[in-house]
């Protein structure tokens, strides 16, 4: 058993702030007190475990997960794929990332979504795989397709993958999107906009990987996840009391 | 040229946006997809303790309840025990002590069904009274809302407990207290979020 490291502090100035007055549903979505500033326990550090019995082998493979037999959804097909580290560097093993995604069109499989654009009949738009022992993980889907959204009158988002990440401890959980290598919507998205350095915008943002295409089949996109890394507890352990 | 740190950068949190539901709950997205979705028991049926439900509102500033939210819960066993490889002791089989839940398209309603956690070692120490950590995200907030449900009937441990004695004023460690109530035998606690204004939770930064 490792001893129980804490997790460095979150670095609050490369993520977004609760209060963005540009996207509108923060507006009152947001706390108006301070967070109040915890030293991690064994609530924070630990958390919970997946297993490979808890998925299934084609849930990361969004081409066939809910394709009819002998179907396919229409739109670009996709490998998406990368590593999830921690700020150490190191791999996070058998972690789960799951994603959610709009089709080619930029409409969701959701009852709440009555964009124009139609449903693909061969399309979920949701996939889910665990980390290997390198802290890799990939998917196959169909690019996303840009969207409106009430918020401005002609606000669009950028194509994107939701990602949802859990780490080894609760406090790493983290939920992110995945933009995509030149899309001129990025730079005027209320959403993305509001990570305030430019720099974490554009670790949010994949990067077309040729290496990784399918030669006359699928392109290639990598994103690494980096989630928070942890302390070496060189002259204390103060956790568990001594 | 000064010393380079090598440290990598958290990847930065986006909000999960209003169709989260696919992702993590697609059953209630209104499509089946996996062969069973997650989180949908934190006990599991070997667990010892007295059983429960959780339940309540996430409000926004202006009072109204908040229909869109994804609500996660890790929380210990009876005994006080996580279930994880780096947390001493054992759990019962089955005991994961996770769970995911959204808030209801019409009401804006969640609850889930557990056991009472027991009290867990905390830092230096110091004994923390039961409690259920809960982490929130949905349309409009940009990063996830960490907060902590404890217990109406734990008084004592309560007042003793390092985390809610953090929180300087006093009124305010009033909204991480889920009040307990009983009907037709089952044993129901109310939590309600209040996300901003007038007795705003408590929101940590962990």
């Amino acid at each position: 058993m490792r001893k129980p490291a804490e997790f460095y502090q979150r670095d609050r100035g490369r993520h977004p702030p609760a209060y963005v007055d540009t996207y509108k549903t923060s507006v009152t979505r947001s706390p108006q007190y301070s967070l109040i500033s915890l030293q991690n326990s064994a609530s924070e550090i630990t958390g919970p475990v997946f297993g490979h019995n808890d998925i299934d082998p084609t849930d990361n493979d969004l081409i066939v997960n809910y394709a009819k037999p002998g179907e396919m959804p229409i739109g670009e097909r996709i490998i998406l794929h990368g590593r999830v580290l921690d700020e150490n560097a190191r791999p996070v093993r058998n972690t789960l990332v799951e994603i959610w995604q709009a089709n080619a069109g930029g409409r969701y499989r959701h009852k709440k979504d009555t964009y124009l654009a139609p449903i693909d009949p061969n399309f979920g738009g949701c996939g889910r795989t665990m980390t290997d022992e390198d802290g890799y993980y990939y998917f196959r889907t169909v690019k996303p397709g840009a969207y409106p959204w009430r918020n401005y009158v002609n606000s669009w988002r950028p194509a994107h993958i939701h990602v949802s990440v859990f780490g080894t401890g609760f406090a790493q959980r983290l939920i992110s999107q995945i933009y995509f290598e030149g899309d001129p919507l990025i730079p005027m998205c209320p959403i993305v906009q509001a990570i305030p350095d430019p720099d974490a915008i554009e670790q949010v943002t994949a990067k077309l990987d040729m290496n990784s295409t399918i030669p006359l089949d699928t392109i290639a996109y990598k994103f690494d996840i980096v989630l928070r890394g942890r302390r070496s507890t060189l002259f204390e352990n103060r956790l568990e009391g001594n | 040229m000064p010393q380079d740190l090598n440290y990598l950068r958290e990847t930065p949190s986006q909000t999960a946006g209003p169709y989260v539901h696919i992702g993590l709950a697609p059953g209630a997205a209104g499509f089946d997809i996996y062969r069973e979705e997650l989180g949908h028991d934190i006990a599991g049926p070997n667990a010892k303790g007295e059983r429960i439900r959780v339940e309540g509102l996430v409000m926004d500033g202006t009072g109204s309840p908040i229909k869109d939210v994804l609500l996660e819960a890790w929380q210990a066993n009876s005994d006080g025990i996580y279930a994880h490889p780096e947390h001493p002791g054992e759990v019962e089989d089955g005991f994961r002590g996770w769970g995911r839940v959204i808030t209801d398209f019409d009401t804006g309603e969640w609850g889930f069904d557990t056991i009472k956690p027991g009290p867990v070692m905390g830092r230096n120490g110091r004994i923390m009274a039961p409690h259920i950590n809960l982490w929130l995200v949905a349309r409009g907030i940009n990063i996830g809302l960490n907060t902590r449900i404890y217990f109406s009937d734990e008084d004592a441990a309560n007042a003793a407990d390092p985390v809610i004695n953090l929180v300087e004023w006093e009124r305010r460690r009033e909204t991480l207290i889920a009040r307990r109530s009983e009907a037709d035998g089952k044993i129901v606690y109310r939590f309600d979020v209040q996300i901003q204004g007038e007795n705003e939770t408590v929101f940590f930064d962990i």
